[in-house]
């Protein structure tokens, strides 16, 4: 029997910020070690997965990593205008995560 | 047991931290007191206005706690990106605030001043040379940029705080650095790990952030030992555990497991992260891979255009439902009306919260379930009087807009302020952000010593 699940319900921290003025980082910390596993296990949360949500071509997701000594999954995208400049919405970065929020995982049991 | 340690009272010089704690922190006798007092998070008006990102009354008081403590206590007192950008101008305004205080609490000491401006000749020769490359998703350096920027930093590493040091520095005021130099540096000098100490710089420059409840306006205490490192906030009501110290290891940075820096490549994929004692988190296994070159991050901005916005709130359910229709409209008559200006000239961008305020392009959510939207119409223009003319035009356009199914007939928007236009000045971007490749750091970071 198969669940789907609510990110929100499975982790500790979801943000976004600035990594430096021409990146943007989302990091996605899980609330233990058996979440992080059994989420990394799904294999939802891809760079497919960043791409898709944020309309972005899959290029301009720069890094996506997991990492295990957080319990964490982190991405980072090429910001859609350098912070500050002519056309910015979130100087610092720090609002653009909301996406990740709609995340859900089929978590078995 | 050796043991070296490091206060860091805030995580931004000028947020402001209890005193209490920091007195705690001092009864752990610490070796050196440091504190960032920059970042570019703020966007590129700081460097390129040469203005800080907090008022002058509050680093004051942040410098005052730190430096008579220093004082008092023979501590070294480091202070990284003076002023928030650290260019000339941050640095001569630290440098008058340190002044004031010593003045007033009668404070003697030998201070080094670091800068971090860079000469624009300087640069166009290492351009020349071939010796600047793009950093993250930029494109190469030009001449034009360089000519173009209003001012350039370097950004240090530990060398220059080490050689500051050296010279006998009890205070080093700072120019541009990396976040962790200033907390990393006499560790470093002292013969520590420097992998250790840099990624203890790292967790240490944002104050108490790494701890929970966490947060930049609180002390923590690094306690840097041979194959390790300890960090305790010193307030008893926050403690670290190892994923708040972890997860700021992530913080800020496009790779969690590398802390890249002017020493090179700090590698935490075979950390540890351990519950050392109550509230104190023992990290071990960062390593510093060093760069076979010295590559020196640089930060330009330049002028880019004036702005002027108008803040209106909309509460007609028969307007918010036609809003990209009234957007269209007055896009249209803008153009039309200023015919003989180049559409070049100026921009006219509609911030609609409510609608895709916060994300822009990036907004998944398409439909606007909101009973009300404010609206932000902003002008950048090639200077501040078509800015203000634009968004006066565009402003009383969609304020008598008869849109389709109007019938409220005496005005569109709401207005909390009035005037309703603001104009706002200089708009600056980001137009340099590469790395230099140097012989010596020393000619990019020269060292004054100053008699206080």
């Amino acid at each position: 029997m198969t669940n789907e699940v609510s990110i929100i319900d499975l982790v500790k921290v979801i943000r976004s910020k600035n990594a430096g003025p021409f990146e943007l980082t989302f990091d996605i910390i899980f609330k233990d070690k058996e979440t992080y596993e059994k989420v990394k296990k799904a294999k939802i949360i891809t760079q497919e997965l960043i791409a898709k949500l944020y309309h972005i071509p899959i290029d301009k997701v720069l890094y996506f990593v997991e990492f295990d000594p957080a319990n964490a999954i982190k991405a980072t995208i090429v910001r859609p205008v350098d912070s500050g400049s002519i056309g910015e919405t979130d100087v610092y970065g720090a609002q653009q995560y909301a996406p990740l929020l709609e995340i859900k995982i089929p978590y078995g049991e | 047991m050796k043991e070296i340690r490091v206060l860091s009272p805030v995580g931004m010089l000028g947020y402001g931290f209890p005193a209490e704690s920091f007195q705690k922190g001092l009864e752990k006798k610490p070796h050196v007191i440091a504190a960032d007092a920059g970042s570019t998070d703020a966007g590129p008006h700081k460097l390129g206005a040469g203005v800080g990102i907090v008022s002058k009354e509050a680093t004051k008081k942040d410098l005052t706690l730190m430096l008579t403590a220093g004082c008092e206590n023979k501590i070294p007192v480091i202070i990284g990106s003076a002023g928030g950008s650290g260019a000339e101008i941050h640095l001569n305004w630290t440098l008058e605030i340190v002044k004031e205080i010593t003045k007033e609490k009668n404070l003697h000491f030998k201070m080094a001043l670091i800068h971090a401006e860079v000469e624009k000749d300087y640069l166009q020769k290492k351009l020349a040379q071939g010796k600047i490359k793009p950093l993250g998703p930029v494109p190469e350096l030009t001449s034009k940029d360089i000519e173009e920027a209003t001012r350039i930093v370097a950004v240090m590493g530990v060398h220059s705080h080490i050689k500051a040091l050296e010279m006998g520095a009890e205070v080093i005021i700072a120019g541009r650095s990396n976040d962790p130099a200033m907390f990393a540096a006499l560790p470093i000098k002292e013969g520590y790990d420097p992998g250790l100490a840099l990624h203890m710089g790292k967790i240490l420059e944002c104050g108490a952030m790494a701890s929970t409840p966490g947060t930049t306006s609180d002390c923590m205490m690094g306690y840097l030992r041979e194959d390790y490192f300890i960090v305790e906030p010193t307030n008893p009501l926050r403690k670290c555990i190892p994923s708040t110290v972890a997860a700021h290891t992530l913080y800020e940075k496009s790779s969690p497991l590398h802390i890249i820096g002017p020493e090179g490549v700090v590698d935490v994929t075979g950390c540890k992260f351990e519950q050392y004692s109550e509230r104190a988190v023992k990290v071990s296994g960062s390593k510093l891979k060093k760069s076979e070159t010295i590559n020196i991050k640089l930060e330009g901005a330049s002028k880019v255009a004036y702005r002027t916005i108008c803040i209106a709130g909309v509460r007609d359910p028969i307007m918010i439902k036609q809003i990209d229709e009234c957007e269209r409209h007055v896009r249209k008559t803008v153009l039309t009306y200023f015919n003989d200006t180049p559409p070049e000239d100026y921009r006219l961008i509609f911030h609609i919260y409510g609608k895709n305020g916060v994300m822009g392009e990036l907004e998944p959510k398409k439909e606007i379930t909101s009973h009300e939207l404010c609206l932000i119409l902003e002008v950048v223009a090639k200077d501040q009087e078509l800015a203000n003319t634009i968004c006066a035009f565009a402003r009383s356009t969609l304020m008598h807009y008869s849109y389709k199914g109007r019938i409220a007939t005496a005005g569109n928007l709401a207005f909390p302020y009035a005037p309703s236009d603001i104009p706002t000045g200089a708009v600056y971007r980001f137009n340099i952000h590469h790395l230099v490749e140097v012989d010596d750091p020393d000619e990019l970071f020269p060292i004054e010593m100053v008699e206080v």
